[in-house]
Order: C-alpha cells, then sequence, then structure tokens
C-alpha cells in the first residue's frame, strides 16, 4: 500500500507561550482535494507552514511525500507547489520573466522550461500579454499566473493558502476547474478557504478551530449528520459548542443599538 | 478640535506601538550628541611620534623629553634605523618621526647648535600642521633653556603631500564614504522589498537556500558598486587631480573587499528590519556616525580614547585607512593587509549573521 502524501501525527508548534497548533493529526491520500477550513489565526497557515518545511514544529511527527519535515524540508520543498493568498510573483517583472525564474529555481532543464512556458501562458489565457509586466495584469490573471508558477515544476502536492481570496466569482469557478483536472492528473491539493461554496468542492475538508481540529469529513456527510444546511452551518455549530456562547447572543450585548430602536419606535 | 485632538492621540499610539522607532527617536539625539561632541575636535594633540636617537646623551635625551612630556606628541616607540621609521609611518602608526644625528650633543656643546630631522607625514595636512608648529615651539622652547644663541635647528621634512593640499586628505577619504553610503543603501532595501511585496513567501517555499538567497541578491550589487569606485575614483584622479601613488589593481581588488563588507552590512539590516522605512533609519543610524569615526573629517588621533577606538569597530575605517595608504602614499599589500583582513572578517561574521537571522526570521 501506497504512503499518504501527507501524515501528520500530533503535530505542535509554539511561539513562546502562546500554542498556534495544538496536537493536530492529519493523513491526506494522493490525488485527494482536502479542504483546511477555520476562522483566521486557528493556526492554518502555521499547520501549513509546517508541512512545507518553512517552519519546524515544536512537537509531534510527519511525514510529507515520504520525507520527515524536521530532517528533510530540503527535499519537501522540492516536491510541493505553494500558492497564497498574496499575490507574490514580481510585480516588476513580465509574465515570461517571472515563469523563467521559478522554472529556474526548481532547476528545469532549458527545454523544460521552454515547453513549459507556452503551455502556462496558454492555460493562464495571457496568449499576447507574454512581455506585459506582471503588476498590469487583472486580478484573474496574476492568480492563474501564480497557479501555473506553482506547479512549473510537476510538483505532487499543491498547496494553496486561500488562492481566491478577493478574486471574482467567475474566476474563481475557472480556478477550481483546473484544480480538479490538477487532481484528476493525480496531484494532491491541500486548500484553506473562506468560501463555503469552494469547501463543498473538496473530497473532505477539516476544520481547524484555535489551533485543533475539532472535525473532519466529506462534506455532504457532515451536513447530513449535523442535520444542517451547509458546511457553515456545522461549523457555527461547532464554534458556538466549544466557546459555550452563541454567536447571535454576543450580538444581543449591544444593547445602544436596541435602545434607539425603541427609542425611535416610541416617536 | 476633537478631531484634531484624536489624531494627536493616535499618532502617539503609533509611536508608542512601535518600540524601534522609540528606541531610535531617543538614542539618536544621545547618540549623535556625544559622538559628534566628541569627535568634532581638531585641535589635534597626542600626535603619535617614533624618535631615532642616534646621541644617547644626556642632551639628546633631554631633547626627546621636552617632546614626549609636552601634550602634542606621545611616544609611540624607539627605533633604531631609518627604514624602521619609514615603516610605521607607512602604516600610519607614527604621524611624525624624530631624527637625531649622532654627535648632537657634542656639536651642541661646541658650536652651539645643532640640525635635527623632523619626518612628517602630509596626508593629513591637520596634524601634519599641528606636528609642525608643535615641534618648532618646543625646539625653540629648548633652546631657550638651555640659553644657547643659535640653538637647534629643525630641518622638517613632509612626506607624501609636501604641499599640504587638504584635497589629497579629503577625496580619498569621500571615495569610501560615499562608496558606503551607496552599497549599504542598496542591499539594505533588498531582502525588506521582497518582505513588503510578499514574494519572500513564495521564495520560502522553494528550495532556496537562505546564503543562496542572500549572495544571490548581492552579486548584482557588487557590479554596481565596482562601477560607482571606478566613477568615484576617476572623478578623484582626473578632475580633482589625486595623483594615484600605488598600484591601481591592488586598490581594485581591496576596494571589493570593502563594497562585499557595505553590502553585508545592508544585507544585515535588511533580514532585521520590517519594512524600508525601518530599513532607511538603521542606513542613517550607521552612516551618520561613520562619517565622523572613521576619520573621514576630523583626525582620529583626537579623539579621546574610547572614540578613537569605537571606530574600529566601523569598516569604512579600515578602509580610509587603505585608500590614504595606497592612493596617497602608495604603500603595498604588505603595509595594509590587516586592514583588508580586517575587512574580510567583518563580511564572513555579518554574512553569516544575516543568514541565521533570516532563517529565525522564517519562523
Amino acid at each position: 500500500m501506497n504512503e499518504p502524501i501527507i501524515i501528520l501525527d500530533k503535530i505542535q508548534k509554539d511561539y513562546g507561550d502562546l500554542k498556534a497548533v495544538k496536537e493536530v493529526s492529519l493523513s491526506i491520500e494522493k490525488g485527494e482535494i482536502y479542504g483546511l477550513l477555520g476562522p483566521n489565526g486557528a493556526g492554518k497557515s502555521t499547520t501549513i507552514k509546517m508541512i512545507c518545511g518553512v517552519i519546524k514544529p515544536s512537537g509531534g511527527t510527519g511525514r510529507v511525500l515520504g520525507y520527515d519535515v524536521y530532517k528533510h524540508s530540503n527535499l519537501i520543498k522540492n516536491g510541493i507547489g505553494y500558492m497564497s493568498q498574496k499575490f507574490s510573483l514580481y510585480e516588476d517583472l513580465t509574465v515570461i520573466e517571472n515563469i523563467t525564474f521559478f522554472a529556474n529555481i526548481y532547476g528545469l532543464s532549458k527545454n523544460e522550461i521552454k515547453e513549459r512556458i507556452v503551455q502556462i501562458v496558454e492555460m493562464a489565457g495571457l496568449n499576447g500579454r507574454e512581455h506585459q509586466l506582471t503588476g498590469h495584469l487583472s486580478g484573474g490573471w496574476k492568480q492563474r499566473l501564480a497557479l501555473g508558477c506553482a506547479i512549473i515544476h510537476k510538483p505532487k502536492l499543491l498547496i494553496l493558502d486561500e488562492p481566491t481570496a478577493g478574486v471574482d466569482p467567475v474566476s474563481r469557478r475557472l480556478f477550481w476547474e483546473m484544480l480538479f483536472e490538477l487532481s484528476r492528473q493525480g496531484i494532491t491539493i491541500l486548500v484553506t478557504t473562506h468560501y463555503m461554496d469552494e469547501a463543498q468542492s473538496c473530497d473532505r475538508v477539516g476544520f481547524i478551530f484555535s489551533g485543533r481540529k475539532l472535525i473532519e469529513g466529506v462534506p455532504k456527510a457532515l451536513i447530513k449528520t449535523h442535520n444542517a444546511n451547509n458546511l457553515e452551518d456545522v461549523f457555527i455549530e461547532l464554534v458556538e459548542e466549544v466557546t459555550h456562547t452563541s454567536i447571535k447572543h454576543s450580538f444581543d450585548n449591544l444593547r445602544f443599538i436596541k435602545e434607539k430602536e425603541a427609542k425611535d419606535e416610541s416617536i | 478640535m476633537n478631531r484634531f485632538k484624536h489624531i494627536i492621540i493616535k499618532e502617539f499610539i503609533h509611536i508608542r506601538r512601535d518600540p524601534a522607532s522609540v528606541a531610535m527617536l531617543i538614542m539618536m539625539p544621545l547618540f549623535f550628541m556625544l559622538i559628534f561632541g566628541y569627535a568634532v575636535n581638531t585641535e589635534v594633540d597626542q600626535i603619535y611620534i617614533g624618535v631615532l636617537d642616534g646621541d644617547q646623551t644626556f642632551e639628546s635625551r633631554e631633547f626627546v623629553r621636552s617632546f614626549i612630556t609636552s601634550d602634542y606628541f606621545q611616544l609611540y616607540t624607539d627605533v633604531s634605523d631609518t627604514s624602521e621609521l619609514q615603516r610605521l609611518v607607512e602604516k600610519g602608526r607614527i604621524k611624525t618621526a624624530l631624527i637625531i644625528p649622532t654627535g648632537f650633543s657634542k656639536n651642541l656643546t661646541a658650536t652651539g647648535n645643532c640640525e635635527v630631522e623632523l619626518i612628517v607625514d602630509g596626508s593629513d595636512p591637520t596634524v601634519a600642521r599641528t606636528a609642525l608648529q608643535s615641534a618648532n615651539l618646543l625646539s625653540k622652547a629648548f633652546t631657550m633653556k638651555q640659553r644657547m644663541e643659535q640653538g637647534i635647528y629643525l630641518s622638517t621634512n613632509v612626506w607624501y603631500n609636501p604641499s599640504m593640499k587638504s584635497t589629497i586628505f579629503t577625496i580619498p577619504g569621500l571615495i569610501g564614504l560615499i562608496m558606503q553610503n551607496i552599497t549599504v543603501m542598496l542591499t539594505s532595501f533588498s531582502l525588506v522589498r521582497e518582505r513588503e511585496k510578499g514574494t519572500i513567501e513564495q521564495l520560502m517555499v522553494s528550495p532556496i537556500r537562505a546564503h543562496e538567497l542572500i549572495l544571490g541578491k548581492m552579486i548584482p550589487y557588487i557590479v554596481v558598486g565596482n562601477i560607482d569606485f571606478l566613477i568615484t575614483l576617476g572623478i578623484g584622479i582626473l578632475y580633482f587631480k589625486i595623483p594615484l601613488m600605488g598600484s591601481f589593481m591592488l586598490l581594485m581588488i581591496l576596494g571589493n573587499a570593502f563594497i562585499f563588507c557595505s553590502l553585508a552590512i545592508g544585507m544585515m539590516i535588511s533580514t532585521i528590519s520590517k519594512n524600508q522605512l525601518q530599513a532607511m533609519q538603521m542606513t542613517l543610524l550607521i552612516i551618520l556616525p561613520s562619517v565622523l569615526l572613521s576619520g573621514f573629517v576630523f583626525p582620529r588621533e583626537a579623539m579621546p580614547l574610547p572614540i578613537f577606538y569605537a571606530g574600529y569597530l566601523i569598516p569604512l575605517t579600515y578602509f580610509l585607512e587603505i585608500l590614504r595608504g595606497i592612493i596617497v602614499k602608495g604603500v603595498g599589500l604588505e603595509i595594509i593587509y590587516q586592514q583588508a583582513l580586517f575587512l574580510l572578517g567583518f563580511s564572513l561574521i555579518l554574512l553569516t549573521l544575516a543568514s541565521v537571522r533570516f532563517k529565525q526570521h522564517l519562523e
């Protein structure tokens, strides 16, 4: 049997007293699209950075692409593609210059680079704009180009940190079509998102809240077992359970707004 | 009015929340007042002097004593031959040398006069002028004390810069200062810019190693630094007519050691600062003191000891010694190899620190 692409066992990360990630375990199979969900500051990015080999965990064990996250971060880095919410290509470089730069970082040969530039430009719909400065492209184009640069070295694992934040719905749909295609090619995808429609497109999702993984499963099954309308309701219910506060209730404390309403009515 | 007040409050909060800036605001005036106050001092005293006493009699020792007990001169060492004196002057260890001929005492008692040679390093005209004046004064005083009629004739010999033109001192210094400012500024922005734009994140997840990134970013600036060096040298030599006494090749090689070192300082700043504004502030914090402490304007000999030694922490100090050594004195590597080694040592330490800092910063 093949080893999963990502196996984390009780992985932790502390920053001094702050426990950013608390004993998160994760197992992701080849070709899966796994959605890591959770509010901002829940520990998603830290978990991702540990998987990428950028930061060393404070505890627990982890293997990514068969390599140990403590010892072989450079081998891991060679096998993954990464794209973040921030547009992280060079805006003062042209489309071609950006692709060439990233291709060379991953040590591709001249012929491979030549071949792949054509294909990536095609994929991103940037024909005729190869020599434009990347900073002048619109959001959707930039994002597809960033995806192209992230997969230029044929990574086995693609990690996307809120890749569609602030992108229009059409570009978002187009982007996910590309992800489905990559997944069909056997590329494993780990994605974080705040969009629940995107979350429902994942094979499996895991929900992280204040450094812990609260729940994991196939989106449809999760909705069913929690008797909810959608994933959003499932997660809000979970957060309320954990924090013992109602998300609606905290708004009730804002009495000054209600008082004003009452006065308005009396007039 | 209330709005205005709250803008003021908000700005104070910004200042308070940025400890680096607060430290800067308090440290800058403290730091600069102390350094400027001590270093801006054109009155030179305690000029290092080497003495070659060929006579070794009571009178000759008395004469030497009148020099070194004065505030103007401080004995660096007694030497036994002129080649050693020359070496010390070339190295810049002594700025003046007093040569007393054999038969000094005999001539003095027999004829009532005697010639003594004073060698002065003219590469720093301020020091040279003070040395000449003081030596003349001290000789006259000695003559008066001995109640002699004609007394001691001081034959002076100004080396390197006989006409004591100040440009010969200032231009090589200026070349060094300009080189430092440009190169430090260039690199201090380079990593910070990537951090501000977020592109550093993409590099972090790639297999690029910290030292590859840091060195890779420095190489283009080494090229730029060399072009700048050639431009400043060209202007100095062709326009200001500063004669280049030493080897051009040696100057270029050691110039590169300095460029490398300055770039490493810039890189260090880049790994510490959070944004371009902080990088700029830190660059200024390094540039301003180095103007004074390196001996660019004011002779370091005139500074109090702690300030004098602080100068040794600044790479520009070594580079100025190299520049003035090669351009004005025409010395070779055997005289200035220590400065060159210091520059290389500095660079290696700074680059290692920058790499380590950079790796920590990723966490």
